[in-house]
């Protein structure tokens, strides 16, 4: 029961009146790194807010952790980056992180231990407001990872960042699925989902796959990723 | 509820209050100066006397109204709000959070205007300061909690800064600013009746004019903290763990 991190077993969710998420079902391993993609649009947002338990869905169930989505017990143990940044627009990096770090009760120094791992050194002292985009988006992602949660929600973490950025908050993110943590990423640039260990693949807020990125390429015969995915979007297309 | 946590947030809203030194310039500055202006205005002790108070009264409300619809819509909008309530904080704990730094907020801001008013401007306060201070604080707690289910109606801040007039100059209006409340309809007295800014405004009055704490007071007092708790109370069922 405990090997997975995340089951979600037939959600619906309507959003504006109108359905997005069409009767979805997949689990997510346990201290894997899972990414999730898709044409915009098709719901990563929608998903992800299912999982941590602020979005109202339907029908259908979001267990986390062994508890049902957005319990009172997981609200230490998951850490969400929303797609936009959250974070005081008015304070300094470090007083947004002390803040939810307090908020959490995650020991001393963990604001600064994270404000390390985002590689935000430099700007710890800055205000919020007075920030690059990429800055801005890792000190919402520092938030994220304060008091060291079981399961990280992480929404287009790595949107605007240069390959040299991207590729160090991979290797963090890979650092952390070795020591026992799961994380749910979505993304939208192809040599990231070859990161991850698992993929699952929506369109219209369905799952059109849900395997290693090795599978994806076995089962469509191409090349790359890139070209694996246009060919299961443009097969179910046809199919449809 | 936690104190760790709603402590953490009465000084993070500070810290806000802080960095941004025009707002803490003008939510002092701009009451001291209205009075200034009212004193000059009205060029005769005994009016000033009168209206002062209802501005003592009126001030703190509209202040917090403003920057906790603000606040809190800014809050909603910029997704920490969303942020908090995956985190173990409780509507208590933000609320209260809201409260307490609100409050002091309020208390520095009549501290100052209380004592233009009553030294320089010759306001004749026959009451105990205490009680101004009491007054005021629950009239800038009222403010709040008002401010914070009015945030919950606008989607935009055009739309919040609206509610302000919205609010609070009916009240205004009602509580005796232009005409006294007796001369008004009784249509219009009964709806002032259950305008809460009303018996804010009264009991300032009460405080300049009576040496001692009189019933009416006492009964504006707990009028005035009834009124702000259901507030809160409405403002609280506004917060949401799960939204759309
Ligand atoms: N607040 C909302 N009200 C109504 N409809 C919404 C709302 N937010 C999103 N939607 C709709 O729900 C669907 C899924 O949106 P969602 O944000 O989950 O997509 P996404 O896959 O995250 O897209 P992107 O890659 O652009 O971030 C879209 O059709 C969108 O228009
Ligand atoms: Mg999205």
């Amino acid at each position: 029961m405990m090997s997975y991190a995340v089951e979600v077993d037939g959600l619906r969710v309507a959003r504006g009146g109108r359905e997005v998420v069409h009767d979805l079902t997949f689990s997510v391993p346990r201290g894997s790194v899972v990414g999730l993609l898709g044409p915009s649009g098709c719901g990563k947002t929608t998903l992800m807010r299912s999982v941590v338990g602020v979005q109202i869905v339907a029908s259908g169930t979001v267990t986390v952790l062994g508890h049902p989505a957005g319990s009172r017990q997981l609200r230490r143990r998951v850490g969400y980056a929303t797609q936009n940044p959250a974070v005081y627009a008015d304070l300094s990096v470090r007083e947004n992180l002390r803040y939810f770090a307090s908020v959490l009760g995650a020991p001393r120094g963990d604001a600064d231990r994270v404000i390390e791992e985002v590689g935000l050194g430099g700007a710890r002292d800055r205000v919020a407001a007075n920030l690059s985009g990429g800055q801005l988006h890792r000190a919402s992602l520092a938030i994220a990872l304060l008091g060291a949660p079981e399961l990280l929600v992480l929404d287009e973490p790595t949107v605007g960042l240069d390959p040299v950025l991207r590729g160090e908050l991979w290797g963090l993110f890979h650092e952390l699925a070795a020591r026992g943590t799961t994380l749910l990423v979505s993304s939208h640039v192809m040599d990231e989902a070859a990161r991850c260990e698992r993929l699952l693949l929506m369109r219209e807020g369905e799952l059109l796959a849900d395997d290693t990125p090795d599978a994806l390429r076995t089962r469509t015969g191409a090349q790359d990723l890139e070209e694996a995915f246009l060919h299961i979007i443009q097969g179910h297309e046809v199919a449809a | 509820m936690s104190l760790t946590i709603t402590l953490a947030t009465t000084r993070r809203i500070l810290a806000q209050l802080r960095h941004d030194r025009r707002t803490l310039g003008l939510l002092i500055g701009v009451p001291s100066l209205l009075m200034i202006l009212l004193r000059y205005v009205m060029d005769r002790p005994q009016a000033f006397d009168r209206y002062g108070p209802i501005l003592l009264g009126v001030f703190p409300f509209i202040v917090m109204f403003i920057v906790t619809s603000i606040g809190t819509l800014r809050e909603r909008t910029s997704g920490t709000l969303e942020r908090l309530m995956t985190m173990p904080l409780g509507k208590l704990d933000l609320l209260v959070g809201y409260a307490l730094a609100f409050g002091v907020t309020a208390l520095v801001q009549a501290g100052v205007v209380g004592v233009i008013a009553l030294t320089w401007l010759g306001l004749d306060l026959q009451g105990p300061v205490w009680t101004l201070f009491l007054v005021t604080l629950l009239d800038a707690l009222l403010g709040m909690a008002l401010g914070l289910f009015a945030s919950a109606f606008a989607r935009t801040e055009f739309q919040a800064v609206q509610f302000m007039p919205a609010f609070v100059l009916p009240q205004v209006l009602l509580a005796g600013l232009f005409v006294p409340r007796g001369q008004m309809s009784a249509v219009l007295q009964w709806v002032a009746d259950v305008m809460p800014l009303a018996y804010a405004v009264e009991a300032m009055r009460e405080l300049t004019w009576h040496r001692s704490v009189t019933g009416t007071l006492a009964r504006d007092v707990a009028v005035i903290s009834g009124c702000a708790l259901l507030a809160l109370v409405l403002g609280a069922a506004t917060l949401r763990r799960r939204t759309d």
